[in-house]
């Protein structure tokens, strides 16, 4: 496979696009087990929402 | 089970739970097809090789209106019908839609300057998509910086429906004005112009980055539940240590 004489811009492209789409998944999955690792915490303490206790 | 059965966060929860290892699955098939389509798709008889950014380019702009699209549907559910699930969904639609944006729009300014001799002009397509990625900065901050949740929630929703108004501007700003940016030529009544050979994968890489999309949103809305859960307990908690 050739790039051709413009290869530069064509793998900052898609370098760029890949960079983006991976921090976009690690933003999610470090958010998730922030907010599980929370939930568990508060869980422990005996904390409940009002949903649980009317339930 | 009803579609208003979703309305109720823990079921959605369990739901989403249940669909999101599919979904990643299919996207990941998905990209590894339409990428090996895509980069050893023939270069174009005008731009050459560079037309593989096309294959990102075209998708992440269409994702781009897309997530406000869908912010606005968010936006009427937040404050026409109150859905609970609405506000969740237009929030976690907003970084999605800004990352495609962002995306359409580096991508094509990496692809202007060799066959326009330019990264960037003034041009109605490139400014209204401009405008579209400032909309969700500012939709962002909305609900980012609002002290109480459901405040930002509305003046995000409002923003969403007044923002809107861009959509149509950016889908026929070729049309309607003399472009640098060419008109479209995926989606036209007269049928493609792209060569099949091009268009296959562009095809294939756009329904990947449309399972990315959706595989994303349900990611971040499971998150913002959670977060959302968080808070409510620190509420309960805080009311218990003041009593």
């Amino acid at each position: 496979m050739s790039l051709g004489p413009h290869a530069d811009f064509i793998v900052a492209a898609y370098a760029v696009t890949l960079f983006v789409v991976a921090a976009l998944i690690a933003w999610v999955l470090l958010d998730y087990a922030a907010q599980r690792r929370v939930l568990g915490n508060l869980e422990e303490l005996g904390v409940t929402r009002r949903s649980q206790r009317e339930g | 089970m009803a579609v208003i059965d979703l309305a109720n966060p823990t079921r959605f929860l369990r739901i989403v739970d249940r669909v999101l290892p599919w979904l990643i699955a299919t996207t990941v098939v998905l990209f590894a097809v339409g990428l090996y389509r895509a980069l050893n798709a023939p270069d174009d008889y005008q731009q050459g090789a560079t037309v593989k950014i096309m294959f990102l380019h075209v998708p992440a702009a269409w994702l781009g209106m897309f997530g406000w699209a869908l912010m606005s549907i968010a936006a009427l559910g937040t404050l026409v019908w109150r859905h609970p699930l609405a506000d969740v969904a237009g929030k976690a639609a907003a970084p999605i839609g800004a990352a495609f944006t962002f995306i359409c729009l580096v991508t094509g300014s990496l692809w202007g300057r060799p066959t326009w001799g330019t990264y960037w002009v003034w041009d109605a397509r490139l400014t209204s998509m401009l405008v579209l990625l400032l909309l969700y900065l500012g939709v962002l901050a909305l609900y980012w910086t609002a002290e109480e949740p459901g405040r930002g929630a509305r003046a995000a929703a409002i923003l969403s429906l007044v923002g809107a108004v861009n959509l149509p501007i950016i889908k026929f700003s070729v049309d309607w004005w003399n472009t640098l940016h060419q008109p479209a030529s995926v989606f036209r009544l007269s049928g493609s112009t792209i060569d099949p050979s091009l268009l296959t994968p562009l095809l294939i890489m756009a329904l990947a980055f449309t399972f990315l999309f959706v595989t994303l949103h349900l990611a971040v809305m499971r998150n913002e539940i959670l977060r959302r859960r968080v808070r409510s307990m620190r509420l309960m908690q805080a009311q218990e240590v003041r009593a």
